[in-house]
């Protein structure tokens, strides 16, 4: 153990997980030990998802079926894009008002590009790829009024917010709806795997996480990095395996009339980016930064880091989530209309981080918590439209599920001070 | 001790507007060697370490380091020489762990891709070297340690970049006895590892355990350099107020003084 290194022999009793044995019965008593400090992780979230599933199953008819699976990919997949570009600025400390209708111009630049008979029709690739990239500048302008001249995000966001509102008007009011007809766009929110390669993208995605920590093993061998618990770690592979193999299972027995309506690419995208700004976030110096920033940004200028210049980054990335986001949202109806963005989309993007577990304070969080956060929203929504709840309800009941996720956190954080960890 | 001081300040003056915060200051510190700096709330401690962290530049005056003259226009000119600074406030992120605190800004990577075990192993390393032992696991969160660990691992942090020259801005301030005790015993093992070390400090006690000279600042000259092993606290005290020993706290007022 390389912590033996920095013991002393007589000095500060070692901390509490260090006695634990290892084993089994290790892994009950760190995670029993995590619990009653308050280091919960991701584990209510998932508990909650899991009532959810159970409480519609029952009471939901078409709830349960596999059509209605896909479907809830398909409505959460945009929400999960813009949520994962406000875990990066929630990271920083800052919030992101404009994303909502950033998402917007993101669909509104989309449907313009591919528009057959306009002058300027785009293969929607291409459309796809200046629509984010015109997002990612508009978020890096906006983040660069906050890191250079020091207006506060919420000010110069809150102006974002009614500008991109007042430019979607401007261009939709007398156009009406503008339709989507490239298959590249729709594919987005459309496309489904064929069961085959629903299965090859199943093995792939179990595989992610027992590489990453072999790869620690093997190159940090004999770091506290390196230390996993062993059934832990089985359990968690296992865990992983079981859902993307149950998803795939389920999509590819998806039928809508005679056709299986297979794995979502909005799934697939959704996973991609999840997995790549995961990485961005705990594996790159970029990523440190930003926590770093978010944590304490007068030591992080001091030790060298350009505040300013990861500042610009993390509004830039924040737009171009939100311009994905908007693509598929867009390709879900095929179009793009006065209606857009749907929904509360901007608060369900926040509120989807902020239930998985990232904090408004800055430097605490992680990406997976959008995923997550997406998912329950999502399910949350999807199931009591099933039940023919009414819009109001929705509402309420996703705002109270926002508060006891966030109460539930500050208990948690409270437990973890006076625990010392 | 060599013969050439380390770092060597000659008629240092520097002013803001009409204000004349130092007044050719002659200022050294030798390897290895403990120096103490104090003075009175306004004496120019900050301004001087400014000047010799690359924070302000010297209106005049030369500063020699390693007995060749240099010019310090940044803190990164004062990183390049290997002077560090740790601010009284630390400049710790509380949300990191010790590693990821002690490689903020400079991480080992490849292609942007950190490197853990590298700087797990060098955290290790450095503070095994300096005797750091009272922390217990180095992926803690800073948030999780003492005022006395965080100091040692600020410390550390600073001196593990090869560097030849700490300053220690007010490093017991806000710490208990214990703490204070830990923190004074890192300061010694840096001076005898051949270190130079500035210290700040307005507690004589701390002083007078640690440093090997002291120089006195008033009114942003230097007004005496004492060896501490052959001055008493009284000296110093007087050197620091010019004889009015009634201005310092903790010392009681004589009658008469109180008098008049």
């Amino acid at each position: 153990m390389s912590t033996a290194d920095v013991v002393g022999p007589d000095k500060a009793k070692p901390l509490e997980e260090e006695k634990l044995p290892g084993g089994l019965a290790g892994l009950w008593a760190r995670s029993w030990l995590n619990i009653r400090t308050g280091n919960l992780g991701p584990l209510p979230i998932i508990i909650g998802q899991f009532a959810v599933v159970v409480l519609f199953g029952f009471t939901a008819t078409n709830f349960f079926t596999s059509v209605n699976f896909v479907n809830l990919i398909d409505q959460s997949a945009g929400t999960a894009m813009l949520a994962f570009g406000v875990v990066f600025v929630l990271l920083l400390g800052e919030i992101d008002l404009s994303i909502g209708y950033l998402a917007g111009i993101g669909a509104l630049v989309v449907a313009e590009l591919q528009l057959p008979g306009s002058g300027h029709e785009l293969n929607g690739l291409l459309a796809m790829l200046i629509a984010v990239a015109v997002c990612a500048a508009i978020g890096a302008f906006q983040g660069s009024i906050v890191a250079f001249v020091g207006v506060p995000s919420f000010v110069v966001t809150l102006g974002g917010f009614l500008i991109w509102q007042g430019v979607i008007l401007n261009q939709l009011e007398q156009r009406g709806t503008i339709i989507i007809q490239d298959r590249w766009i729709n594919y987005t929110d459309s496309y489904g795997f064929s069961p085959t390669a629903g299965w090859i993208i199943a093995v792939i995605a179990s595989l992610l996480y027992p590489a990453s920590i072999l790869y620690k093993r093997v190159l940090a061998r004999g770091t506290q990095i390196a230390r996993v618990n062993l059934y832990g770690f089985a359990a968690k592979t296992i865990a992983i395996a079981v859902v993307a193999f149950g998803a795939v299972a389920i999509a590819n027995h998806a039928r809508v009339i005679k056709t299986v309506l297979g794995l979502p690419l909005s799934g697939v995208i959704v996973v991609f980016f999840f997995i790549a700004l995961t990485f961005l976030a705990k594996w790159t110096t970029f990523g440190r930064h930003v926590y770093a920033v978010g944590g304490n940004a007068e030591a992080a200028r001091r030790a060298g880091i350009s505040v300013a210049r990861i500042r610009v980054l993390v509004f830039a990335i924040s737009g171009a989530t939100a311009g994905i986001g908007g693509i598929i949202f867009a390709a879900q109806v095929n179009s793009v209309a006065l209606t857009f963005p749907p929904g509360n989309l901007l608060l369900n993007a926040i509120a989807a981080a902020v239930i998985g577990g990232v904090s408004l304070f800055g430097g605490r969080g992680h990406v997976r918590g959008a995923l997550l956060g997406a998912v329950l929203i999502g399910t949350l929504q999807n199931g009591l439209n099933t039940l023919s709840v009414s819009n109001g309800w929705i509402y309420i009941i996703t705002g109270l599920v926002l508060l006891a996720a966030v109460t539930l956190d500050t208990f948690a954080v409270r437990l973890q001070a006076r625990s010392g960890r | 001790m060599s013969d050439t001081p380390l770092l060597q300040l000659r008629g240092i003056t520097k002013t803001f507007g009409s204000v004349e915060a130092l007044t050719d200051v002659e200022f050294e510190v030798n390897p290895g060697e403990v120096m103490a700096l104090v003075g009175d709330n306004g004496a120019g401690k900050s301004t001087l370490v400014k000047c010799i962290a690359g924070t302000h530049t010297a209106d005049h005056g030369h500063i020699s380091f390693e007995g060749r003259e240099v010019h310090i226009n940044g803190p990164k000119d004062a990183a390049r020489l290997g002077i560090e600074v740790v601010y009284q406030d630390l400049a710790l992120c509380d949300n990191l762990d010790v590693v990821q605190n002690m490689f903020l800004g400079r991480e080992i990577n490849k292609f942007q891709v950190l490197n853990e075990a590298a700087m797990e192993y060098r955290t290790s390393e450095t503070l095994k070297t300096l005797a750091v032992t009272t922390i217990k696991s180095v992926r803690q969160p800073v948030a999780t340690l003492s005022g006395g660990q965080r100091q040692s691992v600020a410390v550390a942090k600073a001196v593990q970049w090869n560097s030849k020259l700490v300053i220690l801005d007010e490093p017991t301030a806000a710490l208990g006895v214990a703490q204070t005790e830990q923190v004074l015993a890192l300061v010694r093992r840096l001076g005898e590892r051949g270190l130079g070390v500035i210290l700040i400090s307005h507690n004589l006690h701390d002083i007078f355990e640690t440093a090997d000279r002291i120089t006195v600042l008033r009114l942003g000259r230097s007004v005496a350099v004492f060896d501490r092993r052959s001055t008493t606290q009284q000296a110093v005290v007087e050197a620091i107020t010019a004889g009015m020993p009634t201005k310092v706290a903790g010392v009681t007022q004589s009658h008469d003084e109180a008098q008049a």
